[in-house]
């Protein structure tokens, strides 16, 4: 057996928290760009969410989404209640730290992953329906699509599509979903012709930064060591949120006249979401360019739901189910076995194989998320009913959902 | 007696107060409002979707004079209110009836 890592154990628990940071720092990217009589429901979402996820993780979600394989599709239940998880490694997956510090580590992408989706139904969802409907969708969608990308066993993670970081089972997988719920749910009472503007930026770009720090541990922890490759998906990871916070802001400058600050906090948020799966595995200039790239890509993304009608409240199908989506397609261009060994190299490093893969791993969690996320919202609709009464939508979800106002000022 | 009212750029009413003084104005109110008039409101912009508000933010002064100071204190007012661009605001000039000291009883001109 390979002995424990003090150092790589110390680094991706460490790791491990600044991925748990993400979640509130979420809360407050959200919770800044909702009216003010919605905050407190908007950061309830986020919060709530690192409670239940984490009881669910234990209790089943990790041996679903990686214990023993069950054909490819998912894992049994063999580590139910983390039974055998413990503070020796388990080498199929890391093998210098404990297994414990790899399940928790793993855990924080769990939360953070629904939490992701909460912006997209964001001033309008029954809080008791957003439990259940958080509970069955990692049941159904995250762990499923964990196991199939990151798993031992899972049939994409054969395939070898490659995803570092999670732009797959993390950003695609919540921005599509966060579209299929923004077409269930619907649209806000008066959206199109009352203005939602946003009620505390600087509570908003607060949230950013600490994505961006946290976001540290989610791409350089993803080497699940102390090593080069850490450095090396850190410093990709930086250099790509930089490029596309300064990306966005040159665009809408020229596009809208002005540099807005809203802009500079969602173009690091799309620099951070295009690098996540290919973080491990491309140099800096390559990452320089997927930053660019992402930053104009989302920033036009955000039309989308005007053209398209739909009120996705907060912009997570623009930026995180486009920017993971080019994201990955962009480890299918960029990667580089000269970065990491382990992966492979893409289409500009003469493989083209590994862009068709990317392919098949991004369509197929689009079309499994959208559908089944589909469902779910569908039945929950007939049972519990997706929405608040409009009176309550009136009121605000702080007072109607929790009996609470933000600020008393 | 005129009653003056006038609508005036915020960051002008330290200005235009000490230009007030100086002409021996005893009083004032002012209340901050919110309104439009040719330069209409302004447009905001959040991740790309834009939105027009209306109401911007205005001072709104009001004064109540003698007869005889109402023309050098129309004059101060409008040097020292004005900027030379759009939404500059507006001077309205108001017949008073009667004024009433509270503490006093006096009334008329003697109470201004």
């Amino acid at each position: 057996m390979d002995a424990i890592n003090t150092g790589d154990t110390a680094f991706i628990l460490v790791s491990a928290a600044l991925v748990m940071f993400m979640t509130p720092g979420l809360a407050l990217f959200y919770g800044g760009m909702v009216r003010s009589k919605n905050v407190l429901g908007t950061i309830m979402h986020s919060f709530f969410i690192l409670g239940l996820v984490t009881v669910e993780w234990v209790l089943w979600g990790y041996s679903n989404a990686f214990g023993p394989d069950l054909g490819g599709i998912i894992g049994s239940l063999d580590w139910f209640g983390l039974s055998g998880v413990g503070t020796t490694p388990f080498k199929d997956y890391a093998a210098t730290i404990p297994h414990q510090t790899f399940m928790i580590f793993q855990m924080m992408f769990a939360v953070i992953t629904p939490a992701l989706i909460t912006g997209t139904f964001a001033e309008r969802i029954k809080f008791s329906t957003f439990v259940i409907f958080t509970l069955l969708w990692c049941t159904l969608v995250y762990n499923p699509v964990a196991h199939w990308v990151w798993g031992i066993g899972g049939w994409i993670r054969n395939l070898g599509a490659l995803d570092f970081a999670g732009g797959t089972v993390v950003h695609i997988n919540s921005g599509i979903a966060a579209l299929a719920a923004a077409l269930v749910i619907g649209k806000r009472k008066g959206y199109g012709h009352e203005p939602f503007h946003p009620h505390n930026l600087p509570m908003t770009i607060m949230g950013a930064a600490i994505l961006w720090f946290g976001w540290f541990g989610f791409n350089a922890g993803s080497a699940l060591a102390a090593n080069g490759l850490a450095a090396s998906a850190f410093t990709a990871t930086h250099i790509a949120a930089a490029a596309a916070t300064l990306s966005w802001v040159c665009t809408e400058w020229m596009y809208r006249g002005k540099p807005t600050t809203l802009g500079a906090a969602s173009g690091c948020v799309a620099g951070l979401v295009a690098i996540t799966p290919a973080a491990g595995f491309v140099g800096p200039i390559s990452a320089l360019i997927i930053g660019l790239a992402a930053g104009v890509l989302c920033y036009f993304a955000i039309f989308l739901k005007h053209k398209m009608g739909y009120d996705d409240a907060l912009d997570v199908v623009g930026v995180h189910g486009v920017g993971g989506t080019f994201g990955a397609l962009a480890t299918g261009l960029f990667a580089s076995k000269a970065v990491n060994e382990a992966g492979n190299n893409g289409l500009f490093f003469g493989n083209p194989a590994l862009f068709g893969t990317q392919l098949i791993a991004v369509l197929v969690t689009l079309v499994y998320s959208f559908v089944v996320t589909i469902i779910i919202l569908k039945v929950l609709d007939w049972t519990m009913g997706l929405r608040v009464e409009h009176e309550d939508e009136e009121a605000g979800l702080d007072l109607s959902q929790h009996s609470e106002v933000g600020y008393n000022l | 007696m005129k009653k003056i009212e006038a609508i005036i750029k915020p960051f002008k009413l330290d200005e235009i107060k000490e230009a007030l003084q100086r002409l021996d104005v005893k009083g004032m109110t002012i209340s901050e409002v919110k309104g439009f008039g040719r330069q209409k409101g302004h447009t905001e912009i959040y991740r790309g979707a834009e939105y027009v508000v209306d109401f911007i933010p205005k001072v709104k002064l009001e004064l109540v004079l003698d007869d005889s100071q109402v023309p050098p204190v129309l004059k101060a007012l409008q040097e020292s209110a004005r900027t030379g661009k759009i939404g500059d605001g507006k001077i309205f000039v108001l017949p008073v009836e009667e004024v009433v000291r509270i503490r006093t009883g006096e009334t008329g001109s003697a109470a201004i």
